[in-house]
Parts: structure tokens; sequence; C-alpha cells
């Protein structure tokens, strides 16, 4: 066992090194959400109730790009250059190779909403969040949706060229849908009946609840659900048509 | 290595391909693009399923890719990449943890000759480079068996020769090693045995100089006589023979036209055991038929 967690700490090694290596990986996961914070920050500031929606908005935006966007750029970028070909066939197991790599991405979520969390208390006067456990919970849960649909999606990604098109024409839509940028109640009926559909509104509905509002968890149960039911969909569209190669031809 | 042994049913790619590999061996599959070389090694390597057949790498069925098996096996793939923003130094390093008896690091990267550019990022390897990685990768684990496939591809004539020598090197170390390549001189350059391969099936098997494969060494010398007829004549002396040649035409005070000298190229060994196994494969499909029959 021990053996098997010193592998797969190494392979995680590997990953975060080789990250922050990458600038432009590095821009795309880390500088983006930060930048957006900052700037409707800036537009928003003297507005509470605004900065009040802009803080959990932005905190799952980066559970997004750290995972979502991340894992489907990265497995695609992996597959297509034959790393991950390469990589089977050494001794290197699978689950362990996978391991290391949400690992890596959980890493990024992680200090991305640490420092969106600290911006918040600090600079935009929404204060520490309310429920910490409300808050785990829903990490945890979007965490495992967005990263197993980002794997999904690179599934259906034909080559590196098209990767980025493929993902922001799935990345941009929800996080302007999912009310990122405003209060998703506020948007025209027929946009709010797709922000419903989505996962990541109701992620932001819980985090806006655990981080600001101080709403009860139990009233958030039916946003934990949605989630919990792409998180499903997610992991089983991840694991069937997951390829070691690029495809030929 | 004992027992490596392969067949296929009349599959599309690799159609009964059989062979076995000794211990310490350098065995080539030699063969033109698309005769099945890579879908084999392949196979062996634990990345595709074969259709039917049995096949026994290293006492292990490969198909289920066992990590018992990974731990003593080393792949070249035909082309592979491999983290961009890494040092030689430290990818051999990385994969050194992958497996559970590691060669020495800086050992496998003097070896592979990788010692200039250890601690150059690989994306700014050149292709010469880039392939002394892929051997260094492979060997890092100490495998006794090691797969490359197409190891020169697109190599200019000094790196294949260091390639060449690297391959040696294994041989020496008393590694097995299975390769395939398209290159005649490569496959007699280096292995110990080669097998044959067109349209998935193997034409032929042994030493290179029993094959045939040898026959490059003999020249064909052509010429044309008194009377205009071409004439030529096969030889291991070409000297001796042109000598002979150009002295009857002075004595006689005539030229000698269309004189020529060449060696027998892969294509003409193609030829020569294509036009064999075809009228051998007769006899081959009457049996295939019989038994599938059966």
């Amino acid at each position: 066992m021990s053996a098997a967690l010193a592998l797969t700490w190494r392979q995680y090694r590997l990953e975060r090194r080789m990250f922050w290596r990458n600038p432009s990986a590095a821009f795309f996961n880390f500088v983006l959400p930060l930048l957006f914070l900052a700037l409707f920050g800036a537009i928003f500031a003297g507005s509470q109730e605004d900065l009040d929606v802009i803080v959990p908005g932005i905190a799952g935006m980066s559970i997004m790009t750290t995972t979502f966007v991340a894992l489907a750029m990265n497995l695609v970028f992996l597959r297509e250059q034959g790393v991950l070909k390469r990589l089977r066939g050494t001794p290197l197991p699978s689950g362990n190779y996978l391991a290391a790599l949400a690992g890596h991405a959980v890493t990024n979520t992680a200090i991305q909403l640490s420092i969106v969390i600290a911006a918040g208390a600090l600079l935009f006067g929404v204060g520490l969040p309310e429920d910490w456990l409300m808050l785990a919970t829903f990490v945890a849960a979007g965490v495992i949706c967005l990263a197993s649909l980002g794997v999904a999606l690179s599934h259906a990604i034909p080559n590196f060229d098209s990767a980025p098109a493929y993902v922001n024409a799935v990345f941009l839509p929800v996080i302007i849908l999912s009310g990122v940028f405003y209060d998703a109640d506020n948007a025209p009926a027929f946009l709010r009946d797709i922000a419903q559909a989505l996962p990541l509104t109701h992620l932001i509905d819980g985090l806006s609840a655990a981080i600001v509002t101080g709403a009860s968890f139990a009233d958030h149960l039916d946003d934990l659900a949605v989630v919990l039911i792409w998180a499903a969909l997610g992991i089983v569209l991840a694991v069937r048509g997951f390829s070691w190669e690029a495809r030929r031809g | 290595m004992r027992d490596l042994h392969k067949s296929y049913g009349n599959v599309h790619a690799v159609q009964g391909v059989d062979f076995e590999v000794a211990v310490g061996e350098v065995f080539g599959l030699l063969g033109p693009n698309g005769a099945g070389k890579t879908t084999t090694v392949e196979v062996l390597e634990g990345y595709r399923l074969r259709t039917s057949g049995i096949v026994s790498v290293l006492g292990h069925d490969p198909g289920g890719r066992p990590r018992a098996l990974r731990e003593r096996v080393g792949i070249v793939l035909q082309s592979s990449g491999i983290y961009r923003h890494a040092t030689p130094r430290e990818l051999v390093a990385h994969w050194a943890g992958l497996y559970p008896l590691p060669r020495d690091v800086g050992e496998v990267i003097e070896l592979a000759g990788l010692g200039e550019c250890q601690d150059v990022l690989s994306r700014k390897l050149s292709g010469g480079q880039s392939r002394r990685l892929d051997f260094a990768l492979a060997l890092i684990g100490d495998p006794e068996l090691i797969f490359l496939d197409e190891p020169t591809t697109g190599f200019d004539p000094a790196a294949r020769r260091a390639a060449w020598d690297t391959i040696r090197a294994l041989a020496d170390l008393g590694k097995t090693v299975l390769l395939t390549t398209h290159y005649l001189d490569e496959a007699q350059a280096l292995c110990d045995r080669v097998a044959i391969v067109k349209d998935g099936r193997i034409l032929a098997v042994g030493a290179p100089a029993e094959l045939g494969v040898g026959a490059s060494s003999r020249y064909r010398v052509a010429w044309r006589d008194e009377s205009g007829e071409l004439l030529s004549r096969e030889t291991d002396d070409p000297t001796a023979l042109l000598h002979q040649l150009t002295s009857a035409a002075l004595a006689r005070g005539t030229g000698l036209d269309d004189l020529s000298v060449s060696r027998p190229s892969l294509e003409d060994v193609y030829l020569e055991l294509t036009a064999e196994a075809a009228a051998a494969g007769e006899a081959g499909i009457e049996a295939g038929v019989e038994e599938a029959s059966r």
C-alpha cells in the first residue's frame, strides 16, 4: 500500500513540476479566474450585493477551470503526444497514474479557492465562509463532477489543435449561463431554465450559501443532488471511451 | 525469454505470424511499411489484443498487461511523446522510480549517448536526441527484453550508426532485443535472426546470411558481349570478374557496352521470396480451408 502511495506521490510531484514550467497552462488555470475576480471586483466595488454574487461565482468558475478545463486539455495533449501510451508500457499502474493526475488538479482547485475566499474576505467584504462543512461538501462534489466531465469531454476531442475550441465551446456558455458574473435569478426565464439543468449553477448556489448567506444545508440538498447526478453521468462517460492512444487517421 | 510464440487467425493485419525468440538474441522483423510489423510488436507489448493465437512473452500472456511483465520489458515505440518541460536526466530519474530494480541513471544516460543534452528541456531536443531519450527510458528498468519499433527511421547516417552502437551494447549486456525495420542493412548489421514479413505473413526466418538477405554482399555484373547479347553474372568478387572482362575486351580491342555492377536490393529479395511464397501458398491455403472446415 505504501509503495503504491509512494508511486502515486512521485507521479503527482512530476505533474506539479511540469505544470509550473508550462506558462500557458499555469495562466489558464490560475491567472484567468483571478483576473476576472479582480476586474469584476473593481466594477462592482461599492455594491456589496454584486460582490456577494461574484465571489462564489468565481469560486465555482475556479473549480471548473482547474478540473474540467485543465483535465480535458491535458489529457488530449498527453494522448495526442503519445505520453499516455508510453506510460502505459511502464509498470506504473493506470490507477496510480490517474490518481496522481486527479490529485494534481485538486491541488490547483484548493490553491485557487483559498485565494478566491481570502480575497472575498479581505478585499470584497464577503467575510469568511459561514459553513465550512457545507463548503467542503460542495467543493468535493463539484470537483468529482467537473473533473469526470472534463475527462469525458477529452474523449470527444479528436486532436490537440481542436481542443481549445471544444473546451471553450462548453466552458464559456456554461460560466455565463450559470451565473458566475450575475445573479442567475435575474436572467430571462428560458436562460434560467437552461441554467437550472447545468451543474455549475447548482454548485455556485451551494457555494453561495456556504460562503455568503449561511443558508441551511438542508435547503440546498437539491443543488447537491443535481451536482451528484452530473457526477455520476460524468464518471460513466469518463470510464467508458477512455483511450490511451491517439486516434489513427 | 523462452518461447515467444504467436499465431493469428486469418485476420487482415497479421495473418498467421509464428516465431520464437531465444534469450539474448537480437531478432528482427524486416518488411515494408504496412507489412504488419508494428501490429505484431504491439500485440507482444500488450497494446493490442490478438484476435486469436497463442502469445507468450517471458512466460506471460501480454494481453492482460501483467505488471510483472511490464517490469521486465522495455519499449521503444515508433513514435511517442514525452513531458516537454522536463530534461532527459529528470525523466530518466523519474522513470527509474517506476521499476523495482532500475539501472543507474548516470550509466543509462551514458549508454544512450545523452551525456551532452541531459539538462536540456526535452522539447528542445533534436530528433536523434529524442530517440536516444526513448532508448534511455526503455533501458532504465533494466529489462530482459527490449522492443524497438523502427528504431532508426528518419535518421541521418551518423545518428543511425550511433543507434546501432547502442543496440549492439544492449546485446552485449545479454538483453534480448526484438526490433522491426524496413532497412535491409539494419537487419543485417544488428540481427542474429530475421523474419521477413509481408502482408501480415512471415515469408522466411533465419540468420541474415542464410536468408539470401546476405545476398546483398553479392554483386551482379552485367555487360554486352561481342554478339550483342546481354549477359550477367553474380559474384562475390567483382574485381576479379571485371579484370577478366576488361582484359579480354582490351585484348580484342573492343569496348564493353552496357557494363554495370549492382547489388541486389531488398526488393529483389522480397520479389524472390514472394514468388516462392505464392507457389508455397497454394498448399497453405488448402491446409487452412481444411482446418477451418473442421
